[in-house]
């Protein structure tokens, strides 16, 4: 949340090293503009991509994650992306089942010559979760521990 | 520990009563148990208030094994209660440990769990909708129920907890293990988990190949090959992703590892480790094939949290957003 109080959305983004973040690196030193809301990490294949990382995010508190790689058939490990691939389709059904609208994590590619595509993809995800609001994981953990309601009660 | 006689509590939480049994599956090694301990609590078995515990000293029980999940405020209450009268605690089982059964109401909320319990469901005969209320008034005065809590909870996330014994129940040899280490003093860091770190397929004695999945099969569908992994057979297993110390016994009957030991040691979220293992055995490679396989596999995230969604990362389905979206979708469970 900004100052002015308008959402303005935090991102995590896991970049491929070889084409995506490439691809960001491209976006900046071409002076592209797109909204500050990816925080960037940089991994080295989206094979490497452990869906713990994306459950951690939002649960540390992004409201969208946007995990970006090499197109199909150009990785540089050969297959990492297709098991990106998998992994995504999979999590995407959990995350679902868990009551996360489908927008918020988000697989798309960029090669290292796709600047303009990178700026696109973040300016268009940054729109949609704007528009869906910010994720507030933790309130969905209610503490009704009568307990620790009266400790802090006492705080 | 020797020449004197220590304390042992047990009781159970939000749980189904099978780690009480399991206790018993100890056989005559019971008779060690009750040589070691004086039993001070345990409301499963012998007569005990919820007062008789409240009256003893602060770290009076030497032992204390709680298994269930916590799911109200008498749960929550007996949690805090053991724990100051306990010098160690041991989540004992799946539900303590990771919410496990009890924890799978995180996939819906309290009002949904009371509309289909006490209105919806067939078996139900309550013209009047009925539900159960925090205090209801009856000629011999004032009766009142614990608090039925939105999110049910792991007992860690409640009070500090010295040791876990995880398993839906238990095995008695770990069981055994756990008590031995006790008796003798030779317990692990505070902290741990009682028991082998490493996962079911190191246990299980199939034979494993390299696994390339098209088609996702319901146990009652296919009849499996006895000696072959069964995940290779399109039998869904959560063992690549679970911590032994069964002795793989699913498994090794034809029936997929269903997760109770939970993680293994450095895992954050169990779930994403089995759904990690099982997206990297699908035979596609782009999302039009991944998804036509993925349609065989349903309640993805049954599955994976089956036991430790209460524990994992999200620890429950989102209370507020994307609730109306999912219930287009119909896939909530």
């Amino acid at each position: 949340m900004s100052d002015n109080g308008t959402f303005k959305p935090v991102i995590v983004g896991f970049l491929c090293n070889w084409c995506s973040y490439r691809a960001a690196d491209l976006a900046g030193t071409s002076r592209m503009g797109y909204p500050a809301t990816l925080r960037d990490i940089r991994i080295m294949c989206t094979g490497r991509l452990d869906p713990t990382f994306v459950l951690r995010a939002l649960q540390k508190g992004a409201d969208g994650v946007l995990i970006m790689g090499c197109h199909p058939g150009q990785c540089h490990y050969q297959e990492g992306n297709y098991k990106a691939i998998r992994r995504f389709a999979l999590l995407k059904r959990t995350l679902r089942q868990l009551g996360l609208e489908e927008e918020r994590v988000q697989l798309h590619w960029a090669s290292a010559a796709e600047g303009v595509r990178f700026a696109e993809t973040v300016t268009r995800m940054t729109k949609e979760i704007t528009a869906l609001g910010p994720l507030d994981w933790s309130h969905n953990w209610p503490n009704e521990d009568p307990y620790a309601l009266e400790e802090a009660a006492h705080e | 520990m020797s020449d004197k006689k220590g304390k042992l509590g047990l009781y159970w939480a939000s749980s189904c009563g099978g780690c009480e049994i399991a206790v018993l599956a100890l056989h005559e090694k019971i008779l060690d148990v009750a040589a070691a301990f004086d039993i001070v609590f345990w409301p499963c078995v012998m007569d005990f208030k919820y007062e008789d515990v409240e009256a003893l000293e602060d770290g009076e029980i030497d032992v204390c094994l709680f298994n269930g999940a916590i799911r109200n405020d008498e749960n929550a209450h007996m949690a805090h209660v053991l724990r100051q009268k306990s010098k160690v605690l041991v989540a004992f089982g799946a539900c303590s440990f990771g919410g496990s059964m009890p924890g799978l109401a995180n996939f819906t909320d309290k009002d949904a769990m009371f509309d289909w319990i006490y209105k919806q469901s067939p078996s139900t005969d309550n013209p009047q909708g009925t539900l159960p209320q925090k205090h209801s008034q009856v000629p011999e005065g004032e009766l009142t129920l614990p608090n039925f809590w939105r999110t049910v909870k792991t007992l860690a996330q409640i009070v500090p907890v010295d040791y876990y014994l995880p398993g839906c129940p238990p095995e008695a040899h770990q069981i055994e293990a756990a008590v031995t280490a006790i008796v003798t003093g030779q317990l692990p860091p505070p902290g741990s988990v009682i028991g082998p770190d490493v996962t079911v397929c190191d246990e299980c004695s199939r034979t494993k190949n390299e696994k390339k999945i098209k088609h996702f099969y319901r146990p009652q569908e296919i009849i499996p090959d006895p000696d072959v992994c069964l995940l290779e057979q399109g039998l869904f297993c959560a063992g690549i992703g679970t911590r032994s110390g069964c002795g793989a016994l699913c498994p090794q009957v034809g029936m997929g590892c269903r997760g109770c030991y939970g993680p293994n040691e450095g895992v954050l979220d169990h779930g994403a480790k089995i759904l990690t293992g099982i997206a990297s055995v699908l035979d596609a490679n782009t999302p039009e094939e991944v998804d036509k396989i993925l349609d065989t596999l349903p309640d993805p995230a049954g599955y994976f949290y089956r036991f430790h969604l209460p524990q994992s990362l999200l620890r429950r389905r989102a209370l507020g957003n994307g609730q109306k979206q999912t219930a287009k979708t119909g896939e909530a469970t």
